[in-house]
């Protein structure tokens, strides 16, 4: 789950202040977006269209962030912002259109020269790199070092720890297992094949259609074995993209400068036009905001959004909110119900919870509806095949009591039932959500007991392993999801597959395990058409909809101020909302 | 005099020895009472994608699979005589001191500290001075003017300056300075021997926000002091052998009424060096305290060992300095 957790942070503090201001300004933005078309380009407009478009070159572009990101080492990371980010100066096999809405959802060859070719059974992936492609050294690049890249981040996990290895699960491992090519320095992974310079195949496990996608990940970037001294690559990563290193301070600053042996030819996606790019870390996200404001940084990299007093600040001024952008994040917020704790084994009690639960005071716990809209699917709305329907309806998704007790007498539990409803201790607008469905469950006689667990031991130890549920009564665990890449089956295959049920980390949390949808996430995987198997995607919401086993509260926003200094802003939901950021340039 | 600061330091050391056990006791003894296996203890050392090859390596490189005392003592080790890790086939030195690796990012604690010292040196001190000159300098003036208008007026600051949070006057003097009137703007810490003029420029909103704070607390524990020494009989004395009125305020009143003073502002300096931790927030300095709070939020466990040690480090030594200072400003003191 790549995701930013600084949204979190910011949520939390959200909460606090939005309960008074984020209600009216839902009706705010409506009169705005008429009035507001200034050279900017009015509220929302970059989730829509490429603001402030310009070829314009020169000039330093400043992004700043809180905190420090995991790391900027394309193959040890897992963040969206430095998979977006990294893009300047790494080019993976394919990446996303830097464009904003549906258009930043399309995938494009990159370093490759066209999308994979599969063989006829799916388990045979071929991509063929552009001709004439160098690092900033001068050096050419091969496949081999896209192997290399792909078994430096996969199989080192001593080494590199921070990615995701669906590489490592995916790929055929040699006979005897591989072990990484810190550990191996002679062997390598059999199942990619290099047969030329230019040529790169996969051999997998099973089929999997989004395999472009995964190949979009940084773990496919360059990078030349011999350079690569591990934990230190971070410190000088060779470049394959518009921009390189020029020096880099943990935790304090990274700076960027053109790389020469860049040539746009190669090139169909990235402009170079900044002279200089500058990365600031550690900074105040209210200073970050206020940078950005007055025009001291064009970027905030982490693009979890700004702060609650800014946020409040932007809201009281047009001018102010004519610059900025309300985009989904790509994540649902929902509360999972445990299929396999009575009484919720009963699909009537499943449903007396979806018909109890208010999800406009649900929805103000979690900052209201700009940090928010109110779900009513799994799919949220800006993955592809999301389609819109609301299978257990309540007028204006207050809830339904009425509902709700007859669902309970089908169950056989008319006078209610004891249960536990748990969340994660650090974020406290997950906790005040649990609380406002706690109040909710009440009013028809369910006592959900609220328990607390500190998210990093949340999948590991606690909601995460099914045994701790059943032995501790839990019967509702609050949740939120996002994809690693923008498509049905990576948001939906770890939710809803019954065969993606662990023991412990599990992220299944209902513990649904439905043949029909297991079945479906197959046919999906292995079907090459995109269309159908967007139709597919849609099919399997319903589906898991009509099982009642996940209550969907709402679907993550991000609220970015959007400053005139920067060109080429487009949010793009690619990459949870935040501005692409392969061509930001300035107009300083 | 010689032999008490031997002693004294001997002392100290054993402190930071004390201090040090506790800390490891914290870290690494207390999950284990409450219950915890070596592997999930092995598993906050690593990013938030534990895999099973990660945690095996990090519990042999810290000796998870070994008894405490053992563990301790190659703590111990590590910190004067280094410590090495292993990874695949490559081994990670961590120099002396060692005060931690982390597996995180790959990086060793101490350099990471060393790097950020200069900023909460300058940070801390420049606020000291400040809060120093400006607070005792308001309490004497008030304690030789009790209940004049000066006096009223100091004692009403300090008392909204000891009210108001830096995190409140950091952000209203940022506010100001750096973007409504930007007279101030661009603040980063640069290295005083770079450029002297801009590190005091880029310092001056957080020293003064954070001797705002402290600076009425001096000025009321010096008023105090000074009312009181003033009544003294030795100052009466001091006033009859025709000693001129400033001789008998600094060298006679002061001087004594500055011991609780000098008591307190070894705590506070101590404090303040291991990390100010608000202060760096709000202006978004890379100090000791903007790394304690990035190591608690990534709950790095050996960046928060390390900056924890560092931070008893500066206490100890702050109050072996103070109790030095003692003979030094107050003559009935005698250290034997």
């Amino acid at each position: 789950m790549r995701r930013s957790r600084t949204v979190a942070l910011t949520a939390a503090a959200a909460a606090a202040v939005l309960i008074v201001t984020g209600c009216s300004s839902g009706t705010k933005s409506s009169d705005t977006s008429s009035s507001g078309t200034s050279a900017a380009g009015g509220a929302d407009a970059a989730t829509k269209n490429i603001v402030n478009a310009s070829d314009k070159k020169g000039g330093t572009v400043t992004y700043e962030m809180k905190g420090t990101p995991d790391s900027f080492d394309p193959g040890n990371t897992y963040y969206a912002y430095i998979y977006n980010f990294s893009r300047l100066y790494g080019r993976p096999l394919t990446t996303f259109n830097p464009a904003a809405g549906e258009d930043g959802n399309k995938l494009v060859p990159d370093l490759a020269e066209n999308m994979g070719q599969p063989s006829a059974d799916g388990l045979t992936w071929t991509y063929k790199l552009r001709a004439g492609l160098k690092y900033d050294d001068g050096t050419p690049i091969t496949s081999k070092d896209v192997k290399y890249a792909v078994e430096r981040s996969n199989f080192a996990p001593d080494v590199n720890s921070n990615g995701p290895t669906y590489f490592k699960e995916l790929l055929v491992d040699n006979p005897t297992p591989y072990e990484g090519p810190y550990k191996d320095k002679t062997g390598d992974l059999k199942s990619i094949e290099t047969p030329d310079d230019l040529t790169i195949v996969f051999h997998l496990k099973h089929a999997f259609a989004d395999f472009d996608y995964l190949v979009s990940a940084p773990q496919t970037v360059p990078v030349p074995q011999a350079k690569d001294d591990g934990a230190n690559y971070v410190k000088h990563v060779v470049s394959s993209g518009t921009y390189k290193f020029e020096s880099y301070d943990d935790g304090k600053q990274l700076t960027l400068v053109p790389n020469t042996n860049w040539d746009k030819s190669t090139d169909p996606i990235r402009k170079q036009l900044a002279d200089k790019i500058v990365v600031k870390m550690g900074i105040e996200q209210s200073t970050i905001d206020k940078d950005l404001i007055a025009g001291n940084a064009q970027v905030d990299l982490v693009g979890g959004g700004v702060d609650p007093q800014t946020q409040a600040q932007i809201l009281q001024n047009q001018k102010l909110k004519a610059s900025t952008d309300n985009a989904y994040g790509g994540r649902l917020v929902y509360t999972a119900i445990n299929t396999k704790v009575a009484p919720f084994d009963n699909i009537e009690c499943r449903k007396a919870v979806q018909y109890a639960i208010d999800k406009t005071s649900v929805q103000l716990t979690l900052g209201g509806p700009i940090r928010g809209a109110i779900a009513n699917t799994v799919l949220p709305p800006d993955i592809p095949g999301h389609q819109d329907f609301n299978t257990w309806e309540t007028k204006d998704n207050k809830g339904d009591l009425d509902k709700a007790k007859a669902a309970l007498k089908a169950c056989g539990k008319p006078d209610g039932f004891n249960t536990v409803l748990t969340a994660r201790t650090e974020r406290d607008p997950e906790v005040q959500a649990a609380t406002a469905i706690q109040a909710a469950l009440k009013k028809i006689g369910v006592n959900a007991e609220i328990q607390k667990f500190p998210q990093g031991k949340y999948f590991s130890d606690n909601a995460g392993v099914p045994q701790f549920t059943q032995d501790h009564n839990i019967g509702l665990m609050m949740m939120q999801w996002g994809a690693d890449w923008p498509t049905g089956y990576g948001f939906l295959q770890q939710i809803v597959d019954g065969r993606a049920i662990k023991a412990s980390g599990n992220s299944n949390l209902a513990q649904l395990n439905d043949p029909d949808i297991n079945k479906l996430i197959d046919d999906a995987a292995t079907n090459t058409d995109k269309a159908a198997r967007e139709k597919i995607y849609a099919q399997i919401d319903k589906k898991v909809m009509d099982q009642a086993v996940y209550v969907p509260l709402t679907d993550f926003k991000v609220f970015l101020y959007r400053p005139d200094s920067a060109t080429n802003l487009a949010s793009t939901p690619a990459f949870s909302g935040e501005y692409d950021y392969l061509n930001i340039g300035t107009t300083k | 005099m010689f032999a008490y600061i031997i002693r004294r330091t001997f002392a100290a050391l054993l402190l930071i020895l004390v201090v040090s056990a506790v800390t490891f006791a914290i870290f690494f003894l207390l999950p284990r009472i409450a219950g915890e296996t070596s592997d999930q203890l092995a598993a906050q050392y690593i990013g938030k994608n534990p895999s099973p090859e990660a945690i095996a390596a990090v519990k042999k490189n810290l000796g998870f699979d070994q008894p405490l005392y053992s563990q301790y003592w190659n703590f111990l080790k590590g910190l004067v005589g280094g410590a090495e890790y292993k990874f695949g086939p490559d081994p990670v030195t961590c120099h002396v001191p060692c005060f931690g690796y982390s597996f995180k990012n790959h990086l060793e604690v101490w350099p990471e500290l060393t790097k950020r010292i200069p900023v909460t040196l300058s940070l801390a001190i420049g606020a000291a001075v400040l809060w120093l000159v400006s607070g005792v300098t308001t309490g004497v003036i008030s304690a030789l003017k009790p209940r004049s208008i000066f006096d009223r007026l100091a004692m009403g600051v300090a008392l909204a300056g000891v009210s108001l949070p830096v995190f409140f006057t950091g952000a209203l003097l940022l506010t100001v300075f750096s973007y409504e009137w930007p007279i101030l703007d661009n603040l980063q810490y640069v290295n005083f021997t770079d450029d002297p003029i801009m590190w005091a420029r880029n310092l001056i909103l957080p020293w003064i926000s954070l001797a705002f704070l402290y600076s009425a607390l001096y000025a009321r524990l010096t008023r105090a002091g000074m009312l009181e020494t003033m009544s003294e009989d030795y100052i009466r004395t001091a006033r009859a052998k025709g000693l001129v009125e400033r001789k008998v305020v600094t060298r006679h009143g002061l001087r004594a009424a500055l011991t609780p003073v000098v008591t307190i502002f070894g705590m506070d300096l101590g404090l303040l060096l291991g990390g100010a931790l608000i202060t760096e927030q709000v202006f978004s300095l890379q100090g000791i305290g903007a790394f304690a709070v990035q190591a608690i939020a990534d709950n790095d466990l050996p960046k928060i060992l390390g900056v924890t040690l560092l931070a008893a480090f500066f206490i100890v030594v702050c109050n072996l300095v103070v109790d030095l200072l003692y003979a030094l400003v107050d003559p009935r003191v005698r250290l034997s």
